[in-house]
């Protein structure tokens, strides 16, 4: 179709940018109701797909319709009957049904029908579950469920995450054919194994919220935009999954991380560490959001059921400590202490020296600098994390505080050999001069 | 990215038709439930709200009703990836008025709110 005038092209860019908008709403949806009657992950996506190019074909010309999520739906709808008739047509068992039962009553088309306007709710879980499938490298997971749940194009989830467009659509293929060859079944988890494939789904919401966390200012937006994408699909899982504290405890931390993402960005485009930061920067409302998530985690764990299973996780505990920052106006105002003690449970739940070595920063504001160290030597004796800047970095910081200038120089220009960040590296360096 | 959609419109003589208000509280929860919707309500009419202006250099207070014909009604936040969405989605709100209250008319105003996105410095 050409544009003979410049308005036409105008338009039909308009169109295009408005079919999108819906698609990006109803997508989830569509594919997931989809799956559950062609019991085919790959299957619908391509059919929503099919709908989704056919509305960018047609509706420049017909004008968007008056419901165009209702009308994506049918289109589908009637890709996946006839699809599902021509495979049937070998079938003679079906055959046999089509005579009996004559042409107006096609149970897969009551079953379509079904499946797109009841039991929403379920199918999306499905499409979550089975996008987040532990069968699948991490890669695809990531963006099988951008695809599949964020609606994102293939171009979009490139540019994301800095490959070619032709890598990421490879990840999607391959994430197909992988549930496919592995015959992964369209269904919930059961109870047996709900916590292992929840844990798997909420590590890949959280991996794309890093990763956009991690964008450095001045990047493409589709990368900070991981975060809002990440935000939106815990959103989602909370709706779904209510009963499940750490689905919350999860949407907590993203949301009061994210309040931080405009204080972050110093006016070079450099990093702002959380101490340096101007609080009156923060998004008060999702550190509301936050706060709020928070509380009903906490108290989903405290009513629910599950009594063998840990209630409160490392997501809530993570959440717990960002709520303490977020709570206080100043830096001097922290809950140290509590912090120290919520880095003490979580450490109990995920033993690791990094949560050591942040329950020591905390220690050593809320108890004084020497009791922080001591928590740091036993690190350092025990030969954690020799490879890590923030060791040594946190170690010159409580010895400067002790005033032992000469130790904790050597320290900060260790931690500015160690760091790979040129920024960080700086950082450090300047401490170092300073002493 | 966010965008602010402020309703608004003659204040009605009379109530909504009954399923309007059930219908807007429904489009609410599924927006809620996608994700999409952050904040939301509604506004008292301008008889119980005030006006501070500065003007001429001088500030003055003036306690409602105003005068002009079309009032805020409520105000909905949404987190989208496009200005389309937030169309969307008000669209879908003002199609809930069009075929529930016949008769009644109004605007959605859809703003872009400052986000981080506006503050990152230029590569």
């Amino acid at each position: 179709m050409q544009a003979s005038q410049p308005d036409e092209g105008v338009r039909a860019d308009a169109v295009r940018r408005a079919v999108e908008a819906v698609w990006r709403i109803e997508s989830g949806r569509l594919i997931a109701g989809l799956a559950r009657v062609t019991r085919d992950l790959g299957l619908a996506e391509e059919l929503a797909q099919d709908a989704l190019v056919t509305a960018l074909e047609l509706w420049p010309r017909t004008g968007i319709p008056p419901n165009p999520a209702g009308w994506l739906a049918t289109t589908a709808k009637n890709r996946a009957i006839d699809v599902h008739r021509r495979t049937a047509v070998h079938d003679r068992k079906l055959e046999i049904i089509g005579r009996e039962t004559g042409d107006h009553h096609d149970p897969f088309a009551a079953e379509v029908d079904d499946a797109l306007d009841d039991h929403i709710g379920d199918d999306l879980l499905r499409l979550i579950f089975t996008a987040c499938h532990p069968a699948l490298p991490m890669d695809s997971r990531v963006a099988l469920t951008l695809r599949c749940l964020g609606g994102l194009s293939t171009d979009e989830i490139a540019r994301a995450f800095l490959i070619p467009q032709a890598s990421a659509a490879q990840r999607i293929v391959r994430a197909k054919r992988t549930l496919t060859a592995k015959n992964v079944a369209f269904e919930l988890p059961g109870p047996q194994e709900l916590a292992e494939r929840l844990a798997s789904v909420l590590e890949v919401v959280f991996l794309i919220f890093n990763e956009g966390y991690s964008a450095t200012a001045g990047a493409d937006w589709m990368r900070p935009a991981l975060c809002e994408e990440a935000l939106r699909l815990g959103r989602i899982l909370a709706g779904l999954v209510p009963a499940e504290p750490e689905v919350h405890g999860l949407v907590a931390l993203m949301e009061i991380q994210a309040s931080r993402s405009v204080a972050r960005i110093g006016p070079d485009g450099a990093a702002v560490l959380l101490p340096d930061q101007d609080r009156r920067l923060w998004d008060r409302l999702l550190i509301r959001r936050g706060l709020e998530a928070l509380a009903r985690a906490e108290s989903v764990a405290r009513t629910g059921a599950g009594a063998d299973r840990a209630l409160i996780g490392p997501y809530t505990l993570q959440a717990a400590i960002a709520a303490c920052h977020a709570q206080a106006a100043t830096v001097e105002d922290t809950d140290w202490a509590g912090i120290a003690n919520l880095y003490g449970l979580l450490g109990r739940l995920w033993a690791s020296p990094v949560v050591e070595l942040n329950r020591a920063v905390a220690v050593g504001m809320s108890a004084g600098p020497a009791a922080g160290l001591a928590i740091v030597d036993a690190l350092v004796e025990a030969g954690a994390l020799t490879d890590y800047p923030q060791l040594p970095a946190v170690r010159g910081d409580l010895l400067a505080k002790l005033g032992r200038a000469e130790q904790a120089r050597a320290e900060f220009e260790r931690a500015a050999e160690l760091s790979r960040n040129a920024q960080e590296s700086a950082i450090f360096r300047g401490r170092a001069g300073s002493l | 990215m966010r965008y602010i959609t402020l309703l608004k419109s003659a204040q009605p003589t009379e109530g909504p038709p009954p399923g309007l208000l059930e219908g807007i509280m429904e489009l609410g929860a599924q927006a809620t439930a996608a994700g999409a919707l952050l904040d939301t309500a509604g506004l008292a009419p301008s008889a119980s709200g005030a006006r501070v202006q500065l003007s001429a250099g001088n500030l003055s207070v003036m306690d409602g009703p105003f005068t002009e014909a079309k009032e805020y009604i409520s105000y909905a936040l949404y987190q989208v990836h496009s200005k389309e969405e937030a169309v969307e989605w008000a669209s879908r709100f003002m199609k809930l008025h069009q075929e529930l209250w016949p008769g009644w008319e109004g605007e959605v105003e859809i703003r872009k709110v400052f986000g981080p996105e506006d503050f990152a410095p230029p590569t």
